[in-house]
């Protein structure tokens, strides 16, 4: 038999029994149903990790410094000198050049400094760290009141949460609640901040002294002037994240504009031994943040950088790992959910095993006037088939539904924990497909009993049978 | 203990020739049905052959018997075996699903077959909704639509008043004349098989009692024969 006769002969059998189908499909979109719960949640949480960690920033991200910041190693290769193309500067020149890599989107200095600041004329002493304007996306900022910086080189300033507490006054005792952020940023958004600072100023005409020993400062003293200088910033946001979470460019506890940071020159740590070296007044870092476009070429890029000579960081196996958890969870979540499945192809056998006792006159029937026994097997195969999809497409339905509303349930209960709201249910394409499918074949397996005993039925008695 | 075994049929030998309306006779339980089962391919003899246009059906895998009951067999039978969720047109269109005809071509293969019987008024009607005559003439109508060698009948009359016994026999008989089909009818009505039977055959405990025509010609080609 064709299989467009199949189908239809099937459906018209499935038709006389209805009752009886319908309660073997809602079976197996039961078991469908919760296959795809167990499995969305496992794509959903996996997502919601991912965007989490490509937020953060941490896995897209390559933490370049140059081999003299390494330790012990540093100290030789000041004594024996440079060595072309092993310790190379990481200056403003290394920097463009990692920027022009494949598949680099940024390359920035980590500029950060001690340094005091000035609020209602009384002195604060703390850590500030510049910011590119891509950081605006980092969920760092997610729960900032007011604003992130207009630009690149406006003088404004991000606070930390307890910066601002300090500010203020209001810092809370040990074990105390936590104030709330946008209580703080009332009184303290729009209000001036002065920072101070110290100034490199290369003096002119003077060559700066290549080698040496360890003692750079008698170079440096030589070399350049360090002038205080005072800058005036708009408080634009307060951010309320914390200064101790894994975040390598943002632990500090004011932020500036990136390019505004370069542009005032601050005297860091790096610049005393870095400058003794440097050929020209380009500056010198001690460190360089680079992001790549997709997590996925960070290994490449991270080759090229080092091939260049310098020392780079990442958190790549931290994220080779994780993703092996989730496989495991899938599996786990997988097999779960296929229980309540393999439950209802039992459902399934045993409809098929009664619509043989209930049919056993027309498999006769249709064995006498032609039928063979492939056509008879096939014919059981495509009922049992049907009921699989349509189980299938049923039970992808309800699973999608009921993740909507676990989902949506899970946010109302956040909601009043205030936390923000999470969209940790994902239904892909490729799991609808594999759904649908799975209840497919796991159909059709059970079916293979039944169809097999209706096709060896024996057609002189199946026609005595009343 | 040990099994009984019973012989439905045993030691029969015949030979039904092509164009032939023979009649089986006998009362219930001879073995007139089991060699009709025989002839139809529906059943293998335990031993002996049952040789149809050459070839043996003993010696037939079960899939060539299917093939052999779809293409050279015709089957009606005493109570009509229509399947009941099926309107008539779907009925007499079963055959050619198997037989895997164009969808296009079936119908009116269907649709002409029925004509042929009659019952073109009744298409779209199931099984339930007609007459004993009517359920019969359409069993025949499928029996008919894949144009066999051979037409089987078990008591097709057996649960038909007289008179429209005698409409299904008179068909019988012009499909046998008209269409030059081979017609075996199993019957315990000794009547209707002397008024349309040329050959009567008669079986008493699966053994073979008489054979002898029941009218003054016969063809002399062979076409079904069954020797136990």
């Amino acid at each position: 038999m064709k299989l467009p006769d199949l189908t239809e002969l099937a459906l018209r059998n499935l038709r006389e029994s209805f009752l009886r189908n319908s309660l073997t499909t809602i079976g197996i979109s039961v078991g469908v149903a919760s296959l795809v719960a167990m499995l969305s949640l496992g794509t959903g949480l996996q997502q919601l990790f991912t965007r989490r960690l490509a937020k953060s920033g941490l896995f897209d991200t390559i933490y370049v410094s140059s081999r003299r910041e390494m330790r012990g190693m540093g100290r030789q290769e000041e004594r024996n000198g440079p060595i072309p193309g092993q310790s190379r500067i990481l200056d403003e020149v290394a920097r463009v050049q990692i920027q022009h890599l494949p598949n680099v989107s940024e390359a920035y200095p980590d500029i950060r400094f001690a340094t005091e600041l000035r609020f209602d004329d009384k002195p604060h002493l703390t850590t500030v760290s510049a910011l590119p304007q891509s950081a605006k996306s980092n969920d760092a900022f997610e729960n900032m009141q007011g604003s992130f910086f207009s630009s690149e080189t406006a003088p404004e300033a991000v606070l930390q949460k307890s910066f601002a507490e300090e500010l203020l006054g209001k810092t809370p005792p040990l074990g105390a609640p936590e104030p709330n952020v946008s209580e703080l940023a009332q009184p303290l958004l729009g209000k001036e901040l002065v920072i101070r600072y110290a100034q490199r100023e290369v003096t002119p005409g003077e060559t700066p002294a290549t080698g040496g020993t360890a003692g750079g400062d008698d170079f440096a003293a030589a070399s350049y002037s360090v002038v205080s200088r005072e800058q005036k910033l708009k408080i634009v946001g307060i951010s309320d994240l914390d200064p101790e979470s894994m975040r390598g460019p943002t632990r500090a506890k004011v932020f500036l504009p990136l390019k505004l940071a370069e542009s005032l020159h601050v005297m860091q740590p790096t610049d005393l031994r870095e400058i003794s070296r440097a050929a020209s007044d380009q500056p010198a870092y001690s460190s360089i943040s680079v992001r790549v476009k997709n997590p996925s070429q960070i290994q490449g890029v991270e080759d090229a950088i080092k091939k260049m000579g310098f020392t780079t960081f990442s958190i790549l196996d931290a994220s080779r790992s994780l993703q092996q958890v989730f496989k495991v969870l899938y599996a786990f979540l997988g097999i779960f959910g296929s229980l309540a499945l393999a439950v209802a192809s039992i459902g399934i056998v045993n409809t098929l095993v009664m619509a043989i006792l209930e049919r056993r006159r027309e498999i006769g029937i249709m064995k006498a006037i032609g039928a063979s026994d492939a056509d008879v097997r096939k014919l059981f195969f495509a009922e049992a088939g049907a009921m699989g999809i349509f189980g299938g497409v049923i039970g992808v339905i309800l699973g999608w539904a009921i993740g909507q509303v676990i989902n949506f349930g899970t946010n109302i209960y956040l909601k009043s924990q205030s936390i923000p709201p999470e969209h940790f249910w994902a239904v892909p394409w490729w799991l609808v497909a594999f759904a649908i499918g799975f209840a497919f074949v796991v159909s059709l397996i059970s079916g293979l009993y039944p169809a097999g005993r209706a096709a060896r039925l024996d057609p002189v008695q199946a026609l005595r049978y009343e | 203990m040990g099994e009984t075994v019973i012989r439905a049929v045993d030691g029969v030998s015949l030979q039904i020739n092509a164009g032939e309306f023979v009649a089986l006779l006998g009362s219930s339980g001879s073995g007139k049905s089991s060699m009709l089962n025989l002839i139809a391919g529906l059943d293998r003899p335990t031993s002996g052959s049952v040789i149809v246009q050459n070839q043996d059906l003993a010696k037939l895998s079960r899939e060539e018997l299917a093939k052999y009951r779809l293409h050279v067999v015709g089957m009606v039978f005493q109570s009509f075996n229509l399947i009941p969720s099926m309107t008539l047109i779907e009925n007499v269109e079963l055959p050619l699903r198997f037989a895997e005809v164009d969808r296009g071509r079936r119908e009116s293969m269907a649709r002409g077959a029925l004509e042929r019987v009659g019952l073109q008024a009744r298409l779209n009607h199931r099984p339930s909704e007609l007459s004993g005559g009517e359920q019969q003439r359409a069993a025949l109508a499928r029996a008919l639509i894949n144009r066999p060698k051979l037409l089987l009948a078990d008591e097709p009359t057996g649960n038909l008043d007289s008179h429209t016994g005698t409409e299904i026999m008179e068909m019988l008989r012009e499909f046998n004349q008209t269409l030059g089909m081979t017609v075996v009818m199993v019957t315990h009505e000794r009547a209707l098989a002397e008024r349309y039977a040329r050959r009567m055959i008669f079986l008493a405990d699966g053994k073979l009692v008489d054979n002898r025509p029941n009218s003054p010609f016969q063809s002399n080609q062979p076409a079904a024969e069954a020797r136990r």
